[in-house]
């Protein structure tokens, strides 16, 4: 899982949206057990410190939980990771359709588009 | 206590500053990027820090005392230019940092060698420069300090090793340890940074968390220091 950064934007910003990702993908399924700060930090190329904060992000949201001795573990609440994913949908159907404002297109014209478009 | 601390520091040459009025805080566990212009002050901090010049005034401790022979033995430093005997076999030199250093690990050393394709049968003379600065922060790297301290690491390497470069620094450094890295090379390297510290004609013009930068200012760390050192 080798990872590209923008450098404009916060790093631990980025990272945390890419875990997001994992969580609503089901890559990290609810209850699962997370790999380490280090393990994470290794694989993705970033600053453990970095990683660290990205994963701290997550834990306040709930979505992760960590036992004390054992690790980090993903959330059992399927409802919460369903919220997740419902909020990126939204964010992402909110950036399709001020990308087609932008060229002029308004809701049901862009819709129109999306409908031609196969998979 | 802090790692590193430098209090009210200034270097004259001469009649000129060098370094004016420096004072800074490091603590453990974070990788801090020294970044400046060429010519900036960055080196000659750099070889305070390592004893290798005297201050004009002020003063740098390390864990609390002033920098020394004992300092020498936790600080792991990657000059600028190379103090190797090229004459030497690489598996010379390793014996040699062996004997010189109690914390040097020749197993890891003789690992990143490998992975780097390189080997240490050769004399490093018949080394291209690229391979030569390789080879040095292998060595660097392979000591178990409290403070790593490289100074221009990037300078002469392709970008394919200047990933593996990152990526050693990244998974060798420990949360007892901290690394300093001096360069002009931002965009390369500001991705694996904790903390920036802008140096400007030998004054610190700004010390920050580095995402926390790039949140206040919506730009890359490239991008803050030219717009505020613009020619």
């Amino acid at each position: 899982m080798e990872l590209t950064f923008e450098n404009n934007i916060p790093i631990y910003i980025q990272l945390l949206d890419y875990l997001k990702i994992y969580l609503i993908s089901g890559v990290f399924k609810p209850g699962e057990k997370l790999p380490s700060v280090r393990e994470f930090a290794t694989t993705f190329k970033v600053n453990p410190n970095t990683m660290q904060k990205a994963l701290s992000e997550l834990e306040n949201k709930n979505l992760i939980y960590t036992e004390r001795t054992n690790g980090k573990y993903v959330t059992n609440n399927k409802e919460l990771i369903e919220k997740l994913k419902d909020e990126y949908a939204v964010t992402l159907a909110k950036s399709y359709f001020q990308g087609m404002k932008r060229i002029g297109l308004g809701k049901a014209e862009s819709i129109k588009y999306l409908e031609g478009i196969d998979e | 206590m802090e790692l590193l601390e430098i209090k009210d520091l200034s270097k004259k040459y001469e009649n000129k500053y060098a370094l004016k009025n420096i004072n800074l805080k490091l603590s453990s566990g974070k990788i801090i990027g020294l970044l400046g212009k060429n010519g900036a002050g960055k080196s000659t901090l750099i070889k305070l820090i390592n004893d290798l010049l005297t201050p004009t005034d002020g003063e740098i401790l390390i864990k609390g005392n002033k920098v020394g022979v004992e300092s020498k033995k936790i600080i792991s430093y990657l000059p600028e230019r190379t103090y190797l005997n090229k004459q030497m076999r690489v598996n010379e030199v390793l014996n040699y940092f062996e004997d010189f250093y109690d914390d040097f690990d020749i197993q890891k050393a003789k690992r990143l060698l490998k992975d780097l394709d390189l080997d240490d049968n050769q004399k490093l003379s018949k080394m291209s420069k690229g391979m030569q600065e390789k080879v040095q922060l292998v060595l660097v790297m392979s000591r178990n300090a409290d403070l790593y301290i490289l100074d221009e690491p990037l300078g002469g390497v392709d970008p394919a090793t200047r990933d593996y470069i990152l990526d050693t620094i990244l998974s060798n450094f420990n949360e007892n340890a901290s690394v300093i890295i001096s360069t002009h090379l931002i965009s390369d390297i500001e991705r694996i940074l904790d903390e920036v510290v802008f140096i400007d004609k030998g004054e610190i013009a700004l010390q920050s968390d580095t995402d926390e930068l790039r949140e206040k200012e919506n730009a890359s760390i490239d991008e803050i220091f030219r717009r505020m050192f613009k020619c």
